[in-house]
């Protein structure tokens, strides 16, 4: 689940590092979780801010505008993967980009997202649909475009 | 439904799995984070649950214990950051596959008994002086750790011994010669004394 919500958040090329990341730092804090706390929402706020980190530092970087095609896979099933998703994803703002993955596909409720990504639970599902619309809206097109035999 | 759109998105990549497991392992222990790693191997009596800290061997587990319950002391006990690592277990795990098919007469590993406290673990130390193949009754282990009259704390040491098999408790009967208290059960105990006398 962790890794499926970083790819969306981050992208397949970088959701590999922002996995390993997260889940360092989680083992580093885990001596400190309280008993009962719900692992998988804490594990998902770690992942969250080092996405944000990870944007944060991109933006700081030279950005690729266009991603050669020949590149080594990091997915290991590169044809699998559907770049039109990865596409519409990306092109989302992040609070949009981040209330869809937390919760269709974390499965959290909105006030679990809110608490992930700060904001009200109103604001999170708000961003969801608004996410999820301009996804369709995205996956239309290129059933258009792609819709030849 | 929303699931339609995120169809490109897996739910499950084991490939990507088991690539970023052997990542966090590596980076895990490179940190100093792999407080307790494990493995299970399969034994003539029945699967066996091995764990290491840094500083040894510190638990091996029968079935009968519920290996998932095992884990769970040793979260509480030692450190709650225990993870499947097979390779610091490759040793071991050899060499108990030597000693169940008689190839192999001691163990060379190191051994960490911080689960026995006190009088227990002086009497665990004792029990590699049992040579292979024979045993001691506990009024001769208590006897040997300097305690004779602690003939019932030498039961309970031996019945508790958290890294049987690799420390032998399984050499220590009642004087008239039945098996006594065993972690893995009487018949497991039997199983071993017999392997050790037909070699």
């Amino acid at each position: 689940m962790v890794l499926r919500v970083c790819r969306a958040v981050v992208g397949p090329h970088d959701a590999e590092d922002a996995w390993s990341e997260t889940f360092l730092a989680a083992l580093k804090a885990y001596p400190d979780l309280p008993a009962g706390a719900n692992v998988a929402a804490w594990l998902v706020t770690i992942a969250h801010r080092k996405a944000v980190d990870l944007t944060r530092a991109r933006a700081r970087h030279a950005v690729p505008v266009e991603r050669t095609p020949d590149e080594p896979s990091r997915t290991g099933r590169p044809d699998d993967w559907d770049g039109d998703l990865w596409d519409a994803l990306a092109a989302l703002p992040d609070k949009q980009r981040a209330a869809v993955a937390y919760h269709y596909l974390g499965g959290f409720p909105y006030e679990e997202v809110a608490a992930i990504t700060g904001g009200t639970a109103a604001a999170a599902r708000r961003a969801a649909a608004d996410g999820v619309k301009a996804l369709r809206a995205a996956s239309r097109r290129g059933e258009l475009e792609g819709a030849a035999p | 439904m929303t699931t339609d759109l995120f169809a490109a998105l897996p739910a499950d990549d084991e490939a990507a799995q088991d690539r970023l497991r052997a990542r966090l392992l590596a980076a895990a222990e490179r940190d100093g984070l792999l407080d307790v790693a494990y493995r299970t191997v399969d034994s003539p009596v029945g699967p066996l649950l091995l764990a290491a800290t840094g500083a040894g061997l510190v638990r091996v587990a029968f079935s009968v214990e519920d290996h998932g319950c095992v884990l769970a002391e040793l979260a509480a006990a030692i450190s709650p950051r225990v993870l499947a690592a097979p390779a610091r277990l490759d040793t071991v795990s050899r060499e108990l596959d030597e000693y169940f098919t008689g190839r192999r007469h001691t163990f060379d590993v190191a051994v960490d008994l911080r689960l026995a406290k006190g009088f227990r673990r002086e009497v665990l130390r004792r029990l590699g002086e049992i040579p292979y193949g024979s045993t001691r009754s506990y009024s001769e282990v208590a006897a040997a750790a300097g305690s004779p009259k602690a003939v019932r704390a030498v039961g309970t040491a031996c019945a508790r011994n958290p890294v049987p098999l690799v420390v032998p408790c399984h050499r220590v009967v009642r004087a008239d010669g039945s098996s006594g208290r065993y972690r893995g059960g009487e018949d497991a105990k039997l199983a071993l004394l017999a392997l050790e006398t037909a070699s």
